[in-house]
């Protein structure tokens, strides 16, 4: 498969996302939509396949894969904010996950999420515009104890509160280097 | 054969049928919403859910197909009150302005919930985000009344090929629309407004020119003449609950000259020109691949006077515009000939001339805009009413259309042959060009029974002929004993499959018509709803009987076209013609 350069593949990368250059990857979309074009739904697989390598789904490669399937741009876009997890910007410098396992559920964490998506005026699965958060839910981060838990990036936050939200984002944008209060231990 | 009871009565039905299509037979109506005759069934909106004995849930009438000993209740309590509680609902997410909405006439909402007697609304909540959508020239889109039966889904994909439409996102948040809920203009549409003509609501209509047509009529220093489609008089009559076949010609230039127009004239008159012209082209590239075996010349030719087809070729088969006849359609061949030769016949300045069309088709306006149809140096065609609209203006305007006394059309433009007519019906244009083709390549009239090429006709979505060119004239020799194969496919989903199989054998065919709407022009997106094949078939009697009782009923013979040939254009095909009557094509990207 042939190597392409972005630094969208992974969650934890430490730059900005930049938009990928969608004529550069048209060989390597081209690769997977060969690979799946004889299954029957093989729109899927070859969104989640391309959408793994790129990180997000550009919309001039949706156009491209609506074209080479024969399906209707709009039934590819259809598809694509039917499912959550199919992200058509790229993702933010910093990934947002909000466990939403019974024990955060229960104990605030969708007040958590509530205030989440009001202060960064997103909703689940999506990036601010100017690209710093992207908001996922994320699974059970095994701190159960200490619910509601939010992981920014690679910090698990515990016993967040709704109304300190604010602050804690403020400590990751702008991308200064202060102390975020977050635990170290890896989830 | 199944034995089935339906409300107590017991009856036979076929293997296939569903409980709907037996309960209609018998008479029991079913209310439905998102069904659509002809296509798959969603089952999407549940109005036409039904109780069957020993099911546990409630079934869709309209996708359960009976089965032996069903036994089914259309009407019970529990099946009024599930059926109550979906339109419930539907009104809850719906932006109700009734008083105000266009459909407010021929809502089917509306009138479900006065036949389910939904008298209050029990759930009130949030409505959905909503937007107005004017972004295309031909059509208004409001997401506030949409909901969401997916019809235009259904047409759009099944019928028309085309896929514009498509619900986005999910849950509450769910719109039927293009691509990423953005605006009709940035997706692939033919403006063929087919989705307008199904939508059970006010969700898709068209852009409304009634307003600016008063403002023409009002103007004392502005002449406006309108023309109307072939399609219109077979059609307007249900506007005012006449039975669908109800020819009105007399009665609608008897409205439109109390509308105030200050000429009425047919778009018949320009169709007839277009046969001269289309004629004489194809005859032309006949030669040049038959006489003078000229390498690549643009065989099968393609009829061009519906602008969905266009459109659909301008994305989908870029590599066969050449092959597209040259002809723009008989609206912008009037409006050209209106605002040069017609307006200095009359000795006015073509700037305070305005040009009003009636058509049956949504695509229409859109046509009328494109930045080709200048050539008379203004905008050839000013403003264009759909069927629906006229119906409206007549309404508005006071006047009693049902007791109006017939009247005929105005000198030189309203002047038509029956040939004109049947442009109406799908397989229409190729018989009018083969009536005129035949003569003037023979000298006879065709020899089918009444001018017709039976084959052509009806609602088959496919259909082909052949006609024996036999004793020809000395100029035309070269096409004695041609045997004439010809195709005429309607809908842009039939379109598709014939496409198809030109690709695969490209000399199948010398010339092809293709019409975007579902019988051709007389189903037009702009019609009067709501059309059904019934309605359809009802409409064509109606253009064949309009064909039928003309004198002349073969384009060449129309006087007042020779005139026009005579006086100012020279000749088919001249370089006048060419400037006013031709146009090109451009390849568009899909998305
Ligand atoms: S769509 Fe029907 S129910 Fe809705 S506002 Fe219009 S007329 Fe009323
Ligand atoms: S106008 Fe025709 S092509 Fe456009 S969305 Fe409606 S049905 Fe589809
Ligand atoms: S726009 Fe009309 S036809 Fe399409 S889903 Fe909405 S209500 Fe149904
Ligand atoms: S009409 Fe049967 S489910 Fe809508």
């Amino acid at each position: 498969m042939a190597e392409i350069q972005t630094d969208c593949r992974t969650s934890t990368h430490a730059e900005p996302c930049r938009e990928i250059d969608p004529g550069s990857v048209i060989p390597v979309v081209d690769e997977i939509i060969t690979q799946y074009r004889s299954t029957r739904g093989a729109l899927i697989p070859v969104l989640q396949s391309v959408q793994n390598l790129l990180g997000y789904l550009p919309k001039e490669i949706l156009t491209h894969i609506s074209r080479e399937l024969s399906i209707p741009y709009s039934e590819v876009a259809g598809v694509v904010t039917f499912y959550s997890f199919f992200s058509t910007t790229p993702r933010g410098k910093h990934i947002i996950r909000v466990c939403l396992g019974t024990a955060c559920y229960v104990r605030g964490g969708k007040e958590v999420l509530q205030a989440l998506t009001r202060e960064l005026k997103i909703k689940v699965g999506q990036t601010t515009d100017d690209h710093q958060f992207s908001l996922e839910i994320g699974r059970c981060f095994g701190a159960c104890g200490l619910a509601p838990v939010v992981m920014i990036d690679e910090d698990v936050h515990q016993r967040v509160k709704p109304n300190a939200i604010g602050l804690l984002l403020a400590a990751y944008r702008d991308d200064d280097d202060q102390d975020r209060g977050g635990s170290d231990e890896k989830a | 054969m199944h034995r089935i009871t339906i409300n107590g009565i017991s009856t036979e039905a076929d293997q296939n049928t569903t409980i709907l299509a037996a309960a209609t037979q018998m008479g029991i109506h079913i209310p439905t919403l998102c069904h659509l005759e002809g296509l798959s069934p969603t089952g999407a909106c549940r109005v036409c859910v039904v109780e069957i004995e020993g099911a546990g849930h409630l079934a869709a009438a309209c996708s359960t197909p009976v089965r032996d000993g069903m036994v089914i209740r259309t009407h019970s309590k529990r099946v009024r009150e599930a059926r109550t509680t979906v339109v419930e609902l539907l009104l809850s997410e719906h932006e109700g302005d009734c008083q105000t909405c266009q459909r407010s006439s021929d809502c089917e909402l509306r009138e479900l919930a006065r036949e389910l007697r939904v008298l209050e609304n029990r759930y009130t909540g949030e409505k959905p985000m909503t937007m107005i959508d004017a972004s295309t020239p031909a059509l208004y889109r409001d997401s506030g009344k949409c909901i969401k039966c997916r019809r235009c889904v259904e047409v759009c994909t099944g019928m028309q090929h085309v896929g514009a439409l498509f619900p986005q996102y999910r849950g509450f948040d769910t719109t039927i629309g293009p691509a990423f809920s953005s605006s009709l203009d940035l997706a692939v549409c033919v403006q063929c407004g087919q989705c307008a003509a199904v939508c059970p609501v006010g969700a898709i209509i068209e852009q409304s020119h009634i307003e600016q047509v008063l403002s023409a009529l009002e103007d004392p220093n502005k002449q406006v003449i309108v023309q109307t489609a072939p399609a219109i008089r077979a059609a307007l009559g249900e506007c005012f609950d006449l039975p669908p076949g109800t020819l009105v010609t007399g009665r609608m230039v008897s409205a439109l000259r109390r509308l105030g127009f200050d000429a009425v004239f047919d778009t018949n008159f320009t169709a007839d020109l277009t046969i001269m012209e289309e004629g004489t082209e194809l005859l032309m590239r006949l030669r040049d691949k038959l006489l003078l075996k000229l390498p690549q010349v643009p065989l099968p030719m393609f009829t061009s006077c519906s602008p969905g087809w266009i459109q659909f070729a301008e994305y989908y088969y870029p590599e066969l515009l050449a092959n597209i006849s040259t002809c723009k359609s008989p609206q912008q061949m009037f409006g050209a000939v209106a605002k040069t030769y017609y307006a200095q016949k009359l000795q006015i300045d073509p700037k305070d001339l305005v040009v009003v069309s009636i058509m049956p088709c949504t695509a229409k306006k859109y046509e009328a805009a494109r930045e080709e149809m200048h050539s008379s140096g203004y905008r050839d065609v000013d403003y264009v009413l759909t069927t629906r609209e006229l119906g409206d203006l007549i309404h508005l305007s006071g006047i009693d259309f049902i007791d109006l006394p017939d009247d005929t059309m105005d000198d030189p433009l309203g002047i038509s042959t029956g040939a004109a007519d049947i442009f109406a019906n799908s397989g229409g244009v190729m018989e009018a060009a083969l009536r005129t083709v035949y003569f003037i390549t023979t000298g006879r009239s065709l020899p089918a029974r009444d001018l017709h090429i039976e084959p052509l006709a009806g609602m088959e979505g496919v259909k082909t002929a052949t006609v024996l060119l036999q004793d020809t004239v000395d100029a035309w020799k070269f096409l004695e004993g041609v045997q004439a194969s010809v195709a005429v496919a309607h809908g842009l989903g039939n379109a598709a499959q014939l496409m198809d199989r030109i690709t695969a054998d490209p000399d199948e065919f010398l010339f092809v018509e293709i019409m975007s709407c579902p019988g051709g022009c007389i189903g037009g997106g702009g019609q009067p709803r709501f059309t059904t094949d019934a309605i359809r078939t009802a409409r064509m009697a109606a253009i064949f009987a309009a064909d039928e009782g003309k004198t002349l009923r073969e384009s060449h013979t129309n006087p007042a076209v020779m005139q026009l040939y005579d006086e100012f254009l020279g000749s088919p095909l001249s370089s006048k013609s060419h400037h006013l009557l031709h146009t090109q094509y451009r390849k568009k990207q899909q998305s």
